[in-house]
């Protein structure tokens, strides 16, 4: 069966902040696709850049726990591309600010043995703690 | 208690208390619509009191038949030269008292409206008392400005019955024939060796498969044949100066150096030739001579020589000739040389048309470096070819539509969509799959319009015959070096799936772009462009064919996209329109224009700056208007140090004397004087009453023709005498009738308020806002808002007042572009 989504004034809320976080004119997106087909990565990714900037528009809230955004290289293929002329990485670093800001530790860095704390480098600490991109 | 409707006051005999005109003033009760608001026997009342007021009088009805015939017999029993009916807007019922008081054998432009219904009653309903005190001042206002009222001539220009038409497309083509048909001379004026256009290229129309060739030559060959029509192909416009009625057109023929009327087209020459290039017609897929006919059915069929290339022409001497050796006919000549010719035309249709973008211009598609990938016009000369049993290459295999190629795409800088691509896709993507259904054909969109009359029907006929949609802009392409293939990246957007598919054919749906010589001819004939570079029409709604330059005409893609019906509808328009000017054998001017007190003026030259229609230059040592070039929007009176420049029907002293009336009986520094321009603010004021949307009633709304009339010397004027505020409502750049006024506009507001600012006044008592007519509330709000704060502000005080008085004089603006 066709799954449900909820469009919603909340989900409004989600768009106006994506908006203002990512100064980019999310409305805008037509949804031509050029930003997918253009993308290094989206072979990785379980959402397409395109179907990214449709669940913003549309206010859907898991699209904060898609993966695409973490893995957003800002080559900016799909912004040099855009017919509408929109930055789809700075609509990735909207969403990825919001997530690092609600401050969540992905692991607690006390109980990794202080030996492998020498061993890893800082950013794959970085990432496995708030981004879990690891 | 209402009034008699006859009631009358004494009639005063104004030349006994030292007046010089012999005003009547008229107020109507509009059957309740202002009289139960407004007590109109107390404005009557208090009109007869005015200076100069003969007669004064209220009445249920003036536009009816008792109400006019009270007017008429007043003005032959009172021997009345002015008139001022306070009633409803001029916009309204202006006209019927002017043809009053015409009959009347007063000149129509003697009479003044106070609109004491749409900008008093309707919007003042709840408070009677202020509304009464309001309609008393508008009267006042009305009076003190008839009482200055000249008549006004009525100017007309004689106007012939010649044409030209610029550019031998589908459009100019259509424009022509009507016109020639009707009876009018043309001049066709195309740039290249044959008319026809790109409708000549095409394979097959759409929605009706129509051959394009078929139904478009036998209207090519009624050209010629017209005797109102003077064919001139090869040639370009110099130069047009002048006017409507007597436009100066200098035209250049390019040499042909063969002889029309000699040449058969037997194509002797073209076998001898030794020069190749790529033939323009065929976009490059085949190559010509240079010596050549443009295409078979080509008007006038006859060779040209493309100097650019041939050997003798580019080399000199006696080299090669071969051409003039085989001509049968003895037609070619190397000696031909450019030739001017000038001639007049008293109306312009512009039909200079589009260019395709250039698909080169987006590389990641290919095109010019990829074999495999062709333009849509490329395609429509393939299907020709093929549908002729002479295929130029073969089409087999997988075939991909590329939609939107430099339409909607900001990267290239065109945000607009070019209205044919989707259909034409939809024609030659069926066209191929029903001629070969062992061809995969796909159509890649991004949205899909089929708009028009039978679209969405062909759309679907493209569906039915096997032709795949798919939804996404294909981002990347490659080319397989070996077999030439081009692998597309695209995600269908509908799936959320990458698609990374070869095909054997790449097709570019490109859009029109404006034609690059489009540019020059604006410029000549001073023609705005719109944000898509493309020209502007008059007005988007009800003068989409005219432009702002009088006796000049759009018609066909030179306005913008549009496909083969559209184009052909609009030059008919076009046409009728023109006809519409030149059947009268004269047109009438509007009486308001700008005119110089020679008395005053010095030929400083300050003015023929200013004026935004180039109307003035200086003979001798005095400014002269040239009044059908004037536009009569009062900029230049803001520019003459020695106040030279007046506009008749809103002279310096009328709109002085209107402000004097409106600020005599006030609280000094509570009036807003709104200055409401003829096209949008004072429109705009009627609709606020007409819907009833109230707003303050400390408002005084002064019609001016624009908003550039409003001098900075009479906003300053107007706070010396105790104006709380000036509120200048004009038209949006856009839709102004005025050419350039708006900025003109701006700059006054600019000036007024930097003088303000310098004399310690808080500049925001003077504001300027463009408005379009729907801004109903906007506007009500602008006045409220204004009249808040010149409250908030309180008046100014006297001294300063007497210091604006004085810059007021000193206020002249000469930069106002």
């Amino acid at each position: 069966m066709a799954e449900k989504i909820a469009i919603t004034s909340e989900g409004v809320a989600l768009l106006d902040r994506i908006t203002k976080l990512s100064g980019e004119k999310i409305t805008m997106c037509d949804q031509c696709g050029t930003c997918t087909a253009s993308c290094p990565m989206v072979a990785e990714m379980d959402v397409t850049p395109s179907q990214l900037m449709r669940m913003v528009q549309l206010g859907q809230n898991d699209v904060l726990d898609t993966k695409t955004m973490w893995l957003c290289a800002s080559c900016f293929a799909c912004t040099v591309r855009c017919p509408r002329g929109l930055d789809l990485s700075k609509v990735a670093e909207a969403l990825r600010q919001i997530t690092l800001r609600k401050a969540i530790d992905r692991i607690d860095v006390r109980e990794i043995p202080e030996d492998d704390l020498d061993e890893l480098p800082q950013i794959a600490l970085v990432a496995a703690l708030r981004k879990l991109t690891g | 208690m209402r009034s008699h409707p006859l009631f009358a006051p004494e009639p005063r005999n104004a030349i006994e208390i030292g007046g010089e005109v012999r005003v009547g003033v008229y107020v109507c009760h509009c059957g309740g619509n202002i009289s139960e608001v407004v007590d109109v026997e107390k404005v009557a009342r208090a009109a007869g009191e005015e200076h100069d007021v003969v007669v004064a009088r209220d009445y249920t009805h003036m536009c009816s038949d008792l109400g006019q015939r009270l007017i008429a017999d007043d003005i032959k029993e009172h021997d009345l030269e002015a008139i001022v009916v306070a009633a409803c807007s001029p916009q309204f019922q202006g006209g019927t008292f002017m043809r009053v008081l015409e009959t009347s054998g007063l000149n129509p432009h003697v009479l003044e409206m106070a609109n004491i219904r749409e900008h008093c009653s309707w919007v003042h309903g709840d408070d009677p008392e202020a509304a009464t005190a309001k309609a008393e001042s508008l009267t006042k206002m009305a009076i003190g400005k008839a009482r200055l009222d000249e008549p006004l001539e009525k100017r007309t220009m004689p106007i012939g019955k010649r044409a030209l038409v610029i550019g031998g497309g589908i459009a100019g083509i259509q424009s022509a024939l009507d016109l020639g048909d009707a009876g009018f001379h043309v001049h066709l004026v195309e740039k290249t060796a044959s008319i026809g256009g790109k409708m000549a290229q095409l394979s097959r129309t759409f929605p009706t498969e129509d051959c394009s060739a078929c139904i478009l030559s036998p209207k090519m060959a009624d050209v010629p044949a017209n005797p109102n029509i003077d064919l001139m192909t090869y040639t370009e416009v110099e130069k047009i100066d002048g006017y409507l009625g007597a436009f100066e057109v200098t035209v250049v023929k390019r040499p042909r150096y063969v002889d029309p009327q000699k040449c058969s087209a037997c194509g002797l020459c073209e076998d001898t030739c030794p020069v190749s290039v790529p033939d323009e017609y065929e976009v490059g897929l085949t190559s010509r001579k240079a010596i050549y006919v443009p295409f078979g059915f080509a008007v006038p069929n006859t060779n040209v020589i493309d100097e650019s290339v041939c050997l003798r022409l580019t080399r000199g001497g006696d080299v090669c000739g071969l051409c003039m050796k085989a001509c049968p006919q003895d037609a070619i000549s190397f000696d031909d040389k450019p030739e001017r010719e000038t001639f007049t035309v008293d109306v312009i249709v512009v039909a200079t048309g589009y260019e395709t973008f250039d698909a080169a211009e987006k590389a990641v598609y290919g095109y010019g470096r990829f074999e495999n990938v062709v333009t849509a016009l490329q395609m429509e000369r393939m299907i020709v070819h093929a549908a002729e049993g002479a295929p130029i290459r073969p089409i087999k295999g997988r075939v991909a539509f590329i939609q939107c190629v430099g339409s909607r795409d900001e990267q290239v800088g065109n945000e607009y969509c070019s209205r044919v691509c989707c259909m034409y896709a939809s024609k030659l993507s069926q066209l191929l799959k029903r001629s070969d259904p062992s061809r995969d054909v796909y159509v890649f969109y991004t949205d899909l319009r089929a708009f028009g009359k039978g679209f969405e029907e062909y759309y679907k006929r493209a569906q039915e015959a096997g032709v795949k949609f798919v939804r996404g802009r294909p981002a990347e392409f490659t080319e397989d070096p070996v077999t030439k293939k081009v692998t597309i990246k695209v995600e269908d957007t509908l799936s959320r799936k990458l698609i990374e598919s070869e095909f054997d054919l790449v097709v570019l749906s490109v859009g029109m772009v404006p034609n690059p010589g489009t540019a020059k001819i604006a410029e000549m004939l001073k023609l705005t462009e719109s944000p898509d570079g493309f020209l502007q029409e008059a007005h988007p709604k009800f003068r989409p064919v005219d432009t702002l330059t009088e006796g000049v005409f759009l018609a066909g893609t030179v306005q913008g996209p549009k496909d083969i019906p559209d184009t052909v509808a609009q030059a008919s328009a076009a046409a009728a329109r023109a006809i519409r000017l030149m059947n009268q054998g004269e047109y009438a001017l509007s009486p308001v224009v700008a005119f110089v007190r020679e008395d005053a003026c010095d030929g400083c030259g300050a003015c023929v700056d200013a004026c935004p229609a180039e109307a003035i230059r200086i003979e001798g040592k005095l400014a002269s208007i040239s009044e059908s070039a004037c536009t009569g929007c009062g900029a230049c009176l803001a520019s003459c140090p020695k106040d030279a420049l007046d506009l008749k029907g809103y002279t310096n002293d009328q709109l002085e004397a209107e402000v004097e009336a409106a600020l005599e009986d006030a609280e000094p520094g509570t009036v807003v004087l709104v200055f409401a321009d003829d096209m949008t603010g004072y429109r705009l004021a009627d609709n606020v009453g007409t819907s009833r949307l109230p707003y303050a009633s400390d408002s005084r709304i002064i019609g001016v023709p624009s908003g550039s009339r409003v001098t900075p010397k009479l906003a300053l004027r107007a706070l010396a005498l105790g104006a709380g505020g000036v509120l200048v409502a004009d038209s949006e750049e856009k839709s102004t009738p005025y050419v350039g006024s708006t900025r003109a506009m701006r700059a006054h507001a600019a000036e007024t308020k930097r003088i303000l600012e310098e004399e310690g006044v808080d500049p925001e008592r003077v504001r300027s806002v463009e408005f379009v007519t729907v801004m109903l509330a906007k506007f009500a709000g602008q006045i409220d808002e204004m009249c808040a704060l010149v409250r908030s502000l309180g008046p100014i005080p006297q001294e300063k007042r007497d210091a604006l008085k004085e810059r007021a004089d000193g206020a002249v603006l000469v930069d106002q572009k």
